[in-house]
């Protein structure tokens, strides 16, 4: 346990110190890439929430675009600072997930059929956001009005280390969400409701309260990591941000790596950013297409051979041994 | 059929007229009868008569078509199971529903933790948990998956985890079939600890009679959905009904 420790310990001193280290002209290139890693893996980690529970959601790219788009908004047409706006923004994506899992949780939509609810939702975020092209700029998307100089107000910086020490910062505190819901009674009230509704419901669990709490938080980060990756890349785009294919790349990280684990859904996201970029990078150009076919053919490979994620899988064989303590949740 | 009465207990569960269609099929029609506070009432038919049901529509997992489930002064009848396990009452099911992802302490600290009235830390809904699984012989392996258990010590689980929520009323939904001969009287005798020990009241169904019969105090019987007999143990188990509800099957009582 202690030599897990110091491994966190040194980890994290490496990735604090990592702006300081000379990386020559690929400098700019690797905080990028870093940047969207800890980005995607707090979104996916917000999202592994809810699916470790059996709320899979294939709709996530809602809350996504529905945060960045809010901010984004509110500061291009009204000034108003992403701070401000973030909370807004926070405030709507709740209100969306309770009108998505309220009636969800009521009508005892669960597993397959929750999947496809949450799917659409994501859809008509998407196409509202394409309708809407007055104020969104429809499918060409929106570039996030700049402030001019480096301003905190307005959330922008020429300096990609500060968003490299706000991405680091987020992420970790999305470990730490992640961390206090596994620690807590509510982690066993959601596993039994995500088990068997009715004998939950029977030990006195308010399923339906407890489905809309998760599904609210789980939201409202993601709305989070979307404000972040809209303030980072200062454009928004409605396939980017919303609809199918960012919802299923959101899953597919977290499925990768392992929804069960803490760092599950990091060592997911840090592997499927990294393959694409190597096949964006091999590919380029030519064979148009060969890109995605490689990267989801190995992702099949994955979910069927290794069903608990490759950070899960390496995790459980390490912690075969050890059976007489009590489970305690692993500090990483 | 009732005939007797017996000493002025509190009445604490009191079902009039309780009906349950499902589309066309009536699974309970119109069944009264009462609880009264400290006793052992065996709930017995044979399958399909509607036992499970009648559990069912107690605990709140369905909601009858018509008729009152009274609890003290209040009324069942639409609220939501886990509103009524707050009141006090809980049950178990008959084929037990553990969960699978949690390991057998964490199963009935669950239970302590949302299932009481008041809500505890989760530091004393552990400790309860552990006393509850050694009141009911699961002390041994609490931090083990619940798939280490075999049919006896999921019942039991099951028991521990109604037992958790710290019920006045104990819905026990046993069916024994399965179980061997010892492990049957083990569960008769603890149903038995629970009460004496517990100053818990309780319902016991179960359609093998003769391990409950030497148990409960008065016994409700079941048939196609409606009450056909009610009474002692010896007075039911000599009913004409009764026996004819069996297929002629006589209980031989100890």
């Amino acid at each position: 346990m202690s030599a897990g420790r110091v491994g966190v310990g040194v980890l994290l001193a490496a990735l604090v110190a990592a702006p300081f280290v000379p990386m020559g002209g690929m400098r700019q290139y690797i905080f990028h890439v870093l940047i969207q890693i800890f980005v995607w893996s707090f979104i996916g980690g917000a999202w592994a929430l809810m699916g470790r529970f059996g709320l899979v959601s294939l709709g996530h790219g809602a809350f996504l675009g529905l945060g960045a788009y809010t901010t984004t908004l509110l500061w291009n047409f009204f000034g108003l600072t992403p701070w401000l706006g973030a909370l807004v923004a926070v405030v709507l994506t709740a209100a969306l997930a309770v009108i998505v899992a309220y009636p969800c949780s009521r009508f005892q939509v669960i597993g397959h059929y929750f999947g496809l609810v949450t799917l659409a939702v994501g859809e008509v975020v998407r196409l509202l956001i394409i309708a809407e092209r007055d104020w969104t700029g429809g499918s060409l998307g929106l570039t996030v009005r700049p402030a001019g100089a480096d301003s905190l107000v307005a959330v922008q910086f020429a300096d990609k280390r500060v968003f490299y020490y706000a991405a680091l910062v987020l992420w970790a505190l999305g470990l730490w969400v992640w961390h206090r819901v596994d620690r807590s009674m509510a982690r066993s009230a959601m596993e039994a409701i995500g088990e068997d509704e009715t004998a939950a419901a029977s030990v006195g669990i308010h399923v339906t309260r407890f489905k809309i709490a998760i599904t609210v938080l789980s939201a409202v980060l993601t709305a989070v990591g979307g404000i972040a990756y809209a303030q980072y890349i200062a454009y928004v785009n409605p396939d980017t941000l919303a609809g199918i294919g960012v919802s299923l790349r959101i899953v597919f990280a977290v499925v990768l790596g392992g929804m069960y684990a803490l760092l599950g859904p990091t060592v997911g996201t840090a592997l499927t950013i990294a393959l694409a970029e190597v096949l964006r990078v091999v590919f380029g150009i030519t064979y148009v297409g060969m890109a995605e076919t490689i990267y989801g053919l190995l992702l099949i490979v994955f979910i069927i051979f290794l069903p608990s994620g490759i950070y899960g899988s390496v995790r459980d064989l390490l912690r075969r041994r050890p059976r007489s303590q009590p489970a305690a949740p692993v500090t990483a | 059929m009732g005939g007797h009465l017996g000493a002025p207990h509190f009445q604490m569960l009191t079902v009039t007229g309780l009906t349950k269609r499902f589309g066309g099929f009536t699974a309970l029609n119109a069944v009264s009868f009462e609880v009264k506070e400290g006793e052992i009432l065996g709930l017995i038919g044979p399958n399909g008569s509607g036992k499970t049901t009648l559990f069912n529509c107690v605990s709140g997992a369905l909601t009858p078509s018509s008729g009152s489930i009274r609890f003290g002064a209040q009324e069942l009848a639409g609220l939501t199971p886990d509103r009524i396990c707050h009141l006090g009452i809980a049950r178990t099911f008959q084929i037990p529903r553990p969960f699978r992802k949690l390991t057998i302490l964490e199963n009935v600290a669950v239970a302590a933790h949302f299932g009481a009235a008041q809500r505890s830390s989760e530091a004393e809904a552990r400790r309860r948990a552990l006393e509850i699984l050694g009141l009911v012989g699961l002390a041994t392996t609490p931090h083990a998956p619940t798939t280490l258990l075999g049919a006896g010590g999921l019942k039991k689980l099951e028991l521990a985890r109604a037992l958790a929520t710290g019920p006045r009323l104990l819905l026990a939904d046993e069916s024994l079939g399965g179980l061997d001969s010892s492990e049957m009287a083990g569960a008769a005798d603890l149903l038995r600890r629970i009460r004496g020990e517990l100053h818990i009241t309780i319902v016991w169904v179960e359609h093998i009679m003769a391990t409950l019969m030497r148990v409960v105090d008065r016994v409700v019987v079941l048939d196609h959905g409606e009450k056909i007999a009610e009474g002692k143990p010896r007075e039911v188990a000599e009913d004409p009904k009764v026996v004819e509800a069996y297929l002629g099957e006589k209980v031989v009582l100890a």
